[in-house]
Protein backbone atom coordinates (compact mmCIF):
# COMPACT_ATOMS: atom_id res chain seq x y z
CA UNK A 1 0.00 0.00 0.00
CA UNK A 2 2.88 2.36 0.40
CA UNK A 3 4.04 2.66 -3.05
CA UNK A 4 0.86 3.73 -3.82
CA UNK A 5 0.44 7.46 -5.46
CA UNK A 6 -1.14 9.75 -3.48
CA UNK A 7 -4.92 10.09 -4.22
CA UNK A 8 -5.87 13.48 -6.42
CA UNK A 9 -7.36 16.26 -4.58
CA UNK A 10 -8.49 18.74 -6.91
CA UNK A 11 -10.81 21.27 -6.08
CA UNK A 12 -13.60 20.26 -7.99
CA UNK A 13 -14.04 16.89 -6.41
CA UNK A 14 -12.89 17.84 -2.51
CA UNK A 15 -14.07 19.94 0.18
CA UNK A 16 -10.19 19.97 1.64
CA UNK A 17 -9.26 23.54 0.18
CA UNK A 18 -5.69 23.12 -2.47
CA UNK A 19 -3.17 23.77 -0.02
CA UNK A 20 -4.93 22.63 3.02
CA UNK A 21 -4.48 19.04 3.10
CA UNK A 22 -3.54 17.38 6.75
CA UNK A 23 -6.08 15.82 9.19
CA UNK A 24 -9.35 16.28 9.91
CA UNK A 25 -9.52 17.45 13.06
CA UNK A 26 -11.17 15.65 16.01
CA UNK A 27 -14.68 16.70 17.33
CA UNK A 28 -16.74 15.74 20.33
CA UNK A 29 -19.02 12.73 20.35
CA UNK A 30 -21.29 14.92 21.76
CA UNK A 31 -24.03 13.93 24.18
CA UNK A 32 -26.13 11.43 21.99
CA UNK A 33 -23.25 9.24 20.58
CA UNK A 34 -25.88 6.17 21.65
CA UNK A 35 -27.89 6.70 18.49
CA UNK A 36 -25.24 6.05 16.05
CA UNK A 37 -22.81 4.02 17.69
CA UNK A 38 -24.68 1.87 20.21
CA UNK A 39 -28.49 1.93 19.45
CA UNK A 40 -28.38 1.06 15.90
CA UNK A 41 -31.96 1.40 14.65
CA UNK A 42 -32.97 0.05 18.06
CA UNK A 43 -30.83 -2.81 17.47
CA UNK A 44 -27.25 -3.86 18.90
CA UNK A 45 -24.47 -1.74 17.80
CA UNK A 46 -21.82 -3.10 15.57
CA UNK A 47 -19.54 -3.60 18.60
CA UNK A 48 -21.05 -4.49 21.71
CA UNK A 49 -19.59 -4.79 25.05
CA UNK A 50 -18.65 -8.17 24.95
CA UNK A 51 -15.74 -9.74 23.13
CA UNK A 52 -16.92 -13.17 23.57
CA UNK A 53 -20.46 -14.88 23.96
CA UNK A 54 -21.59 -17.07 26.80
CA UNK A 55 -20.33 -20.68 25.68
CA UNK A 56 -17.65 -19.68 23.36
CA UNK A 57 -14.75 -21.91 23.13
CA UNK A 58 -12.63 -18.78 22.43
CA UNK A 59 -9.46 -19.47 25.24
CA UNK A 60 -9.00 -17.72 28.47
CA UNK A 61 -10.09 -16.28 31.40
CA UNK A 62 -13.25 -14.63 31.60
CA UNK A 63 -12.91 -11.40 33.08
CA UNK A 64 -15.46 -7.84 33.79
CA UNK A 65 -13.98 -4.71 33.54
CA UNK A 66 -16.04 -2.10 35.22
CA UNK A 67 -15.96 1.33 36.65
CA UNK A 68 -17.04 5.05 36.82
CA UNK A 69 -15.26 7.95 34.89
CA UNK A 70 -14.91 10.97 37.30
CA UNK A 71 -15.09 14.15 36.46
CA UNK A 72 -12.88 17.25 38.35
CA UNK A 73 -15.57 17.10 41.07
CA UNK A 74 -15.73 13.56 41.68
CA UNK A 75 -18.82 13.41 39.82
CA UNK A 76 -19.55 10.43 37.46
CA UNK A 77 -19.87 11.12 34.00
CA UNK A 78 -23.25 10.15 32.43
CA UNK A 79 -22.08 10.03 28.92
CA UNK A 80 -18.90 8.60 28.64
CA UNK A 81 -18.00 6.44 25.62
CA UNK A 82 -15.42 3.77 26.14
CA UNK A 83 -13.63 1.40 23.40
CA UNK A 84 -11.26 -1.31 24.25
CA UNK A 85 -8.63 -3.09 22.20
CA UNK A 86 -6.95 -5.83 23.51
CA UNK A 87 -4.74 -8.79 22.35
CA UNK A 88 -6.44 -12.35 23.02
CA UNK A 89 -5.27 -14.88 25.82
CA UNK A 90 -2.11 -15.31 23.91
CA UNK A 91 -1.09 -12.42 23.28
CA UNK A 92 -2.03 -11.98 19.59
CA UNK A 93 -4.39 -8.97 18.36
CA UNK A 94 -6.57 -9.82 15.83
CA UNK A 95 -6.34 -8.45 12.28
CA UNK A 96 -10.33 -8.83 11.22
CA UNK A 97 -12.97 -7.95 13.10
CA UNK A 98 -14.80 -11.60 12.09
CA UNK A 99 -11.54 -13.50 13.86
CA UNK A 100 -12.89 -15.13 16.72
CA UNK A 101 -11.94 -12.97 19.42
CA UNK A 102 -11.89 -9.59 17.27
CA UNK A 103 -10.59 -7.97 20.53
CA UNK A 104 -12.78 -4.67 20.08
CA UNK A 105 -15.59 -3.81 22.06
CA UNK A 106 -17.65 -0.55 23.02
CA UNK A 107 -19.16 0.44 25.96
CA UNK A 108 -20.26 3.61 27.98
CA UNK A 109 -21.71 5.35 31.30
CA UNK A 110 -25.51 5.64 30.76
CA UNK A 111 -26.58 3.24 33.19
CA UNK A 112 -27.86 2.53 36.56
CA UNK A 113 -25.01 4.55 38.90
CA UNK A 114 -23.52 5.68 35.81
CA UNK A 115 -20.60 2.81 35.69
CA UNK A 116 -19.72 1.44 32.46
CA UNK A 117 -18.93 -2.90 32.19
CA UNK A 118 -17.58 -4.82 29.82
CA UNK A 119 -17.25 -8.91 29.39
CA UNK A 120 -14.34 -9.76 27.77
CA UNK A 121 -11.20 -12.29 27.61
CA UNK A 122 -7.95 -11.43 29.65
CA UNK A 123 -5.45 -10.56 27.47
CA UNK A 124 -2.18 -11.99 27.37
CA UNK A 125 0.94 -10.72 27.24
CA UNK A 126 2.24 -9.81 23.80
CA UNK A 127 5.72 -9.90 24.14
CA UNK A 128 9.04 -10.02 25.98
CA UNK A 129 8.47 -7.84 29.03
CA UNK A 130 5.43 -6.69 27.97
CA UNK A 131 2.29 -6.87 31.01
CA UNK A 132 -1.34 -7.83 29.60
CA UNK A 133 -3.10 -4.31 29.04
CA UNK A 134 -6.15 -2.89 27.09
CA UNK A 135 -5.87 -0.39 25.14
CA UNK A 136 -8.90 2.09 26.01
CA UNK A 137 -10.31 4.79 24.00
CA UNK A 138 -12.35 7.49 25.92
CA UNK A 139 -14.52 10.19 24.23
CA UNK A 140 -17.36 12.30 26.06
CA UNK A 141 -19.16 15.49 25.87
CA UNK A 142 -16.34 18.23 26.81
CA UNK A 143 -13.98 16.65 24.89
CA UNK A 144 -12.85 18.16 21.18
CA UNK A 145 -10.33 15.86 21.12
CA UNK A 146 -11.04 12.04 22.38
CA UNK A 147 -8.09 10.49 25.13
CA UNK A 148 -6.54 7.25 25.35
CA UNK A 149 -5.48 5.41 28.27
CA UNK A 150 -4.41 1.85 29.18
CA UNK A 151 -5.56 -0.89 31.53
CA UNK A 152 -3.31 -3.20 33.69
CA UNK A 153 -4.03 -5.96 36.17
CA UNK A 154 -3.45 -5.88 39.66
CA UNK A 155 -2.40 -9.59 39.71
CA UNK A 156 0.17 -9.48 36.70
CA UNK A 157 3.78 -8.29 37.07
CA UNK A 158 3.85 -4.94 35.75
CA UNK A 159 7.50 -4.29 36.48
CA UNK A 160 8.74 -4.22 33.02
CA UNK A 161 6.27 -3.11 30.84
CA UNK A 162 7.78 -0.23 28.56
CA UNK A 163 4.84 1.22 28.50
CA UNK A 164 4.61 1.62 32.19
CA UNK A 165 8.16 2.72 32.24
CA UNK A 166 7.21 5.75 30.46
CA UNK A 167 4.82 7.44 33.70
CA UNK A 168 5.91 8.75 36.59
CA UNK A 169 6.24 6.04 39.28
CA UNK A 170 3.46 7.72 41.41
CA UNK A 171 1.19 7.84 38.98
CA UNK A 172 1.36 4.25 37.94
CA UNK A 173 -1.43 2.94 40.05
CA UNK A 174 -4.01 5.11 38.22
CA UNK A 175 -3.83 2.85 35.13
CA UNK A 176 -4.01 -0.68 37.64
CA UNK A 177 -7.42 -2.54 37.21
CA UNK A 178 -7.90 -4.29 40.58
CA UNK A 179 -9.18 -7.77 40.85
CA UNK A 180 -11.83 -8.76 42.76
CA UNK A 181 -12.64 -12.66 42.66
CA UNK A 182 -16.87 -12.75 42.98
CA UNK A 183 -19.51 -15.78 42.44
CA UNK A 184 -19.54 -14.88 38.82
CA UNK A 185 -16.08 -14.47 37.99
CA UNK A 186 -13.23 -12.31 38.18
CA UNK A 187 -14.10 -8.75 38.08
CA UNK A 188 -11.45 -6.32 37.41
CA UNK A 189 -12.49 -2.31 39.01
CA UNK A 190 -11.48 0.25 36.88
CA UNK A 191 -12.03 4.20 37.57
CA UNK A 192 -10.61 6.86 34.74
CA UNK A 193 -10.65 10.29 36.54
CA UNK A 194 -10.45 13.04 34.13
CA UNK A 195 -9.02 15.63 36.68
CA UNK A 196 -6.80 16.35 40.37
CA UNK A 197 -5.76 13.64 42.54
CA UNK A 198 -5.21 10.63 41.34
CA UNK A 199 -6.18 11.83 37.87
CA UNK A 200 -5.51 9.14 35.02
CA UNK A 201 -2.99 8.72 32.74
CA UNK A 202 -3.58 9.64 29.24
CA UNK A 203 -1.37 9.13 26.15
CA UNK A 204 -1.23 10.90 23.03
CA UNK A 205 -0.83 9.16 19.85
CA UNK B 1 -5.02 23.19 38.36
CA UNK B 2 -1.13 22.90 39.40
CA UNK B 3 0.10 23.57 36.50
CA UNK B 4 -0.52 24.97 32.89
CA UNK B 5 -3.00 23.35 30.23
CA UNK B 6 -1.63 20.19 28.66
CA UNK B 7 -0.77 20.32 24.99
CA UNK B 8 -3.35 18.75 22.41
CA UNK B 9 -1.94 16.45 20.11
CA UNK B 10 -0.75 19.24 17.91
CA UNK B 11 -2.53 21.72 16.68
CA UNK B 12 -4.90 20.00 14.22
CA UNK B 13 -6.92 18.41 16.82
CA UNK B 14 -8.66 20.92 19.91
CA UNK B 15 -6.98 21.30 23.33
CA UNK B 16 -8.63 19.36 25.69
CA UNK B 17 -9.36 22.48 28.03
CA UNK B 18 -10.96 25.04 25.63
CA UNK B 19 -13.37 27.34 28.61
CA UNK B 20 -15.87 28.49 25.73
CA UNK B 21 -17.19 25.54 25.75
CA UNK B 22 -18.27 24.89 29.27
CA UNK B 23 -18.48 20.87 29.78
CA UNK B 24 -14.59 20.72 28.83
CA UNK B 25 -13.47 22.65 31.99
CA UNK B 26 -14.53 20.06 34.39
CA UNK B 27 -13.92 16.91 31.90
CA UNK B 28 -9.86 17.90 30.35
CA UNK B 29 -6.88 16.35 32.35
CA UNK B 30 -4.85 18.53 33.86
CA UNK B 31 -1.63 16.69 33.63
CA UNK B 32 0.29 16.67 30.02
CA UNK B 33 -0.40 13.73 28.03
CA UNK B 34 2.05 10.99 27.81
CA UNK B 35 3.41 9.95 23.85
CA UNK B 36 2.79 6.36 22.87
CA UNK B 37 6.19 4.58 21.75
CA UNK B 38 5.86 4.13 18.12
CA UNK B 39 7.23 0.51 18.49
CA UNK B 40 4.23 -0.03 20.78
CA UNK B 41 2.55 -3.63 20.51
CA UNK B 42 -0.76 -3.94 19.30
CA UNK B 43 -1.59 -0.36 17.64
CA UNK B 44 -2.88 -1.37 14.57
CA UNK B 45 -6.52 -1.93 14.73
CA UNK B 46 -9.39 -4.54 13.37
CA UNK B 47 -10.42 -4.85 9.96
CA UNK B 48 -14.04 -4.54 9.48
CA UNK B 49 -15.79 -6.91 7.14
CA UNK B 50 -18.71 -6.64 4.97
CA UNK B 51 -20.86 -9.03 6.41
CA UNK B 52 -22.08 -7.45 9.32
CA UNK B 53 -23.97 -4.82 7.40
CA UNK B 54 -27.43 -4.70 5.67
CA UNK B 55 -27.78 -2.75 2.16
CA UNK B 56 -29.86 0.31 3.79
CA UNK B 57 -27.40 1.05 6.15
CA UNK B 58 -25.81 3.48 4.97
CA UNK B 59 -29.44 5.35 3.59
CA UNK B 60 -31.27 7.06 6.19
CA UNK B 61 -34.07 7.70 3.97
CA UNK B 62 -34.89 4.34 3.66
CA UNK B 63 -32.99 2.30 6.94
CA UNK B 64 -35.94 3.61 9.38
CA UNK B 65 -38.56 3.90 7.39
CA UNK B 66 -42.13 3.01 8.92
CA UNK B 67 -44.56 4.50 7.37
CA UNK B 68 -43.26 6.61 4.86
CA UNK B 69 -40.42 8.93 3.41
CA UNK B 70 -38.28 11.06 6.20
CA UNK B 71 -39.24 14.55 5.83
CA UNK B 72 -36.00 17.19 4.98
CA UNK B 73 -33.74 17.94 2.51
CA UNK B 74 -32.19 14.76 1.38
CA UNK B 75 -28.80 14.99 0.69
CA UNK B 76 -26.25 13.12 -0.66
CA UNK B 77 -22.72 12.81 1.10
CA UNK B 78 -19.64 11.21 -1.17
CA UNK B 79 -15.85 11.14 0.16
CA UNK B 80 -12.86 9.63 0.68
CA UNK B 81 -11.00 8.07 3.72
CA UNK B 82 -7.18 9.09 3.40
CA UNK B 83 -4.45 8.47 5.08
CA UNK B 84 -1.59 11.52 6.13
CA UNK B 85 0.06 10.88 2.62
CA UNK B 86 -3.47 11.19 0.99
CA UNK B 87 -3.53 7.32 0.14
CA UNK B 88 -6.83 5.40 0.56
CA UNK B 89 -8.02 3.75 3.76
CA UNK B 90 -10.37 1.04 2.14
CA UNK B 91 -12.66 -1.46 4.07
CA UNK B 92 -12.38 0.93 6.69
CA UNK B 93 -16.04 1.31 8.66
CA UNK B 94 -17.49 5.08 8.88
CA UNK B 95 -20.20 5.47 11.10
CA UNK B 96 -22.68 8.35 11.28
CA UNK B 97 -25.39 9.38 13.46
CA UNK B 98 -27.28 12.94 13.19
CA UNK B 99 -30.65 15.10 14.00
CA UNK B 100 -33.12 14.89 12.14
CA UNK B 101 -34.63 18.00 9.64
CA UNK B 102 -35.88 19.71 12.54
CA UNK B 103 -33.00 19.75 14.61
CA UNK B 104 -34.13 16.58 16.88
CA UNK B 105 -32.02 13.50 18.11
CA UNK B 106 -33.56 10.06 18.38
CA UNK B 107 -32.51 10.66 21.82
CA UNK B 108 -33.84 10.36 25.62
CA UNK B 109 -31.55 13.19 26.67
CA UNK B 110 -32.48 15.58 23.83
CA UNK B 111 -34.58 18.02 25.26
CA UNK B 112 -35.76 20.36 22.04
CA UNK B 113 -38.95 20.51 21.41
CA UNK B 114 -38.74 19.76 17.72
CA UNK B 115 -41.03 17.24 16.29
CA UNK B 116 -39.31 13.81 15.78
CA UNK B 117 -39.38 12.18 12.59
CA UNK B 118 -41.09 8.65 12.55
CA UNK B 119 -39.47 7.64 9.42
CA UNK B 120 -35.77 8.71 10.66
CA UNK B 121 -33.44 7.74 13.30
CA UNK B 122 -30.73 9.17 12.13
CA UNK B 123 -27.85 6.55 11.83
CA UNK B 124 -25.83 4.94 8.83
CA UNK B 125 -22.95 2.69 8.22
CA UNK B 126 -20.47 2.03 5.64
CA UNK B 127 -17.22 0.50 4.58
CA UNK B 128 -14.69 2.27 2.20
CA UNK B 129 -14.21 0.96 -1.28
CA UNK B 130 -11.82 0.32 -3.22
CA UNK B 131 -10.10 4.11 -3.72
CA UNK B 132 -10.82 4.76 0.05
CA UNK B 133 -14.17 6.21 -1.65
CA UNK B 134 -17.77 6.13 0.73
CA UNK B 135 -21.45 7.31 -0.09
CA UNK B 136 -23.99 8.51 2.76
CA UNK B 137 -27.34 9.09 1.36
CA UNK B 138 -29.51 11.00 4.11
CA UNK B 139 -31.39 13.92 5.00
CA UNK B 140 -29.91 17.42 6.10
CA UNK B 141 -29.81 17.99 9.42
CA UNK B 142 -31.32 21.43 11.54
CA UNK B 143 -29.85 23.50 13.93
CA UNK B 144 -30.65 22.97 17.44
CA UNK B 145 -30.43 25.11 20.48
CA UNK B 146 -28.25 23.88 23.21
CA UNK B 147 -27.29 25.39 27.10
CA UNK B 148 -23.33 26.10 26.55
CA UNK B 149 -24.12 30.15 26.63
CA UNK B 150 -26.82 32.49 25.92
CA UNK B 151 -28.64 31.91 22.62
CA UNK B 152 -26.68 28.91 21.44
CA UNK B 153 -27.25 26.72 18.66
CA UNK B 154 -24.98 24.17 16.95
CA UNK B 155 -24.75 24.50 13.26
CA UNK B 156 -26.44 21.75 11.38
CA UNK B 157 -23.84 18.79 11.31
CA UNK B 158 -23.53 15.22 10.65
CA UNK B 159 -21.49 13.18 13.23
CA UNK B 160 -18.64 10.74 11.76
CA UNK B 161 -17.20 7.96 13.72
CA UNK B 162 -14.30 6.51 11.51
CA UNK B 163 -11.85 3.83 12.04
CA UNK B 164 -8.01 4.00 10.08
CA UNK B 165 -5.46 1.09 9.85
CA UNK B 166 -4.07 1.77 13.87
CA UNK B 167 -6.02 2.20 16.90
CA UNK B 168 -4.54 5.81 17.53
CA UNK B 169 -6.49 6.79 14.13
CA UNK B 170 -9.74 6.51 15.78
CA UNK B 171 -11.56 9.49 14.72
CA UNK B 172 -14.76 10.90 15.81
CA UNK B 173 -15.34 14.28 14.09
CA UNK B 174 -18.41 16.02 12.42
CA UNK B 175 -19.15 16.97 9.30
CA UNK B 176 -20.42 20.81 8.54
CA UNK B 177 -22.13 22.75 5.63
CA UNK B 178 -20.80 25.69 3.78
CA UNK B 179 -21.91 29.00 4.75
CA UNK B 180 -23.30 28.39 8.05
CA UNK B 181 -23.39 31.83 9.75
CA UNK B 182 -24.04 29.67 12.81
CA UNK B 183 -20.10 28.33 12.69
CA UNK B 184 -18.57 31.75 13.96
CA UNK B 185 -20.38 31.10 17.34
CA UNK B 186 -19.64 27.39 18.00
CA UNK B 187 -17.19 26.64 20.54
CA UNK B 188 -17.49 23.37 19.02
CA UNK B 189 -15.83 23.89 15.96
CA UNK B 190 -13.65 27.18 16.75
CA UNK B 191 -11.89 25.24 19.57
CA UNK B 192 -9.61 23.96 16.37
CA UNK B 193 -6.93 26.26 16.68
CA UNK B 194 -5.85 26.19 12.56
CA UNK B 195 -8.03 27.45 10.55
CA UNK B 196 -7.46 25.14 7.74
CA UNK B 197 -7.81 22.10 10.24
CA UNK B 198 -11.49 23.66 10.51
CA UNK B 199 -11.95 24.08 6.62
CA UNK B 200 -11.63 20.91 6.13
CA UNK B 201 -14.53 19.78 8.57
CA UNK B 202 -16.62 22.05 6.26
CA UNK B 203 -18.16 19.80 3.32
CA UNK B 204 -18.17 21.30 -0.51
CA UNK B 205 -21.85 21.78 -2.45
CA UNK B 206 -21.04 19.71 -5.79
CA UNK B 207 -24.12 20.36 -8.41
CA UNK B 208 -22.94 17.37 -9.97
CA UNK B 209 -23.37 14.45 -7.44
CA UNK B 210 -26.31 15.91 -6.83
CA UNK B 211 -29.07 13.41 -7.78
CA UNK B 212 -31.42 15.46 -10.34
CA UNK B 213 -35.22 16.05 -8.79
CA UNK B 214 -34.08 13.96 -5.78
CA UNK B 215 -31.47 14.97 -3.49
CA UNK B 216 -28.12 17.65 -3.48
CA UNK B 217 -25.11 16.68 -3.18
CA UNK B 218 -21.68 17.88 -0.89
CA UNK B 219 -18.65 16.33 -0.92
CA UNK B 220 -16.62 15.43 2.31
CA UNK B 221 -13.41 13.69 2.33
CA UNK B 222 -11.55 12.75 5.78
CA UNK B 223 -7.71 12.10 6.29
CA UNK B 224 -7.02 10.26 9.21
CA UNK B 225 -4.12 11.94 10.92
CA UNK B 226 -0.62 9.57 11.88
CA UNK B 227 -0.78 7.25 14.77
CA UNK B 228 2.42 6.62 16.90
CA UNK B 229 3.32 4.42 13.72
CA UNK B 230 2.52 6.22 10.86
CA UNK B 231 3.53 9.70 11.89
CA UNK B 232 1.87 12.47 9.91
CA UNK B 233 4.25 15.60 9.12
CA UNK B 234 2.82 19.29 8.98
CA UNK B 235 5.80 21.98 9.12
CA UNK B 236 4.84 24.94 10.53
CA UNK B 237 1.84 23.78 12.41
CA UNK B 238 3.62 21.98 15.54
CA UNK B 239 2.73 25.46 17.47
Amino acid sequence: MTSEPRAPLSPQDSNIPEGAFGPTPSQTVGPYFHQGLVDFQGLTGLLGDRTVEPGSDVPGERITLTGRVLDGDGRPVEDALIELWQADAGGTYARSADAPFPGYSRTHTRTPGHSYRVHTVKPGSAGPGLAPRLNVWLGMRGLLTHLLTAVYFSDEDNSADPLLALVPGERRHTLIARREDTPDGAVYRFDIRLQGEDETVFFAP
Amino acid sequence: MTQSPPKSQGSVHAPHLYPPYTSSVRRAPHERLIPLPAALEGLHGPVFGAGRLRPDDHDTTRNARVNGEPLGERIIVRGRLLDGSGRPIRGALIETWQANAAGRYVHGRDEHDAPLDPNFTGTARMLTGGNGEYELISIRPGAYPWGNHPNAWRPAHIHFSVFGTNFTQRLVSQMYFPGDPLLAHDPIYQGIPDEKGRQRLISRFDLNLTRPGWALGYRFDIVLGGGAQTPFEEPGHDE
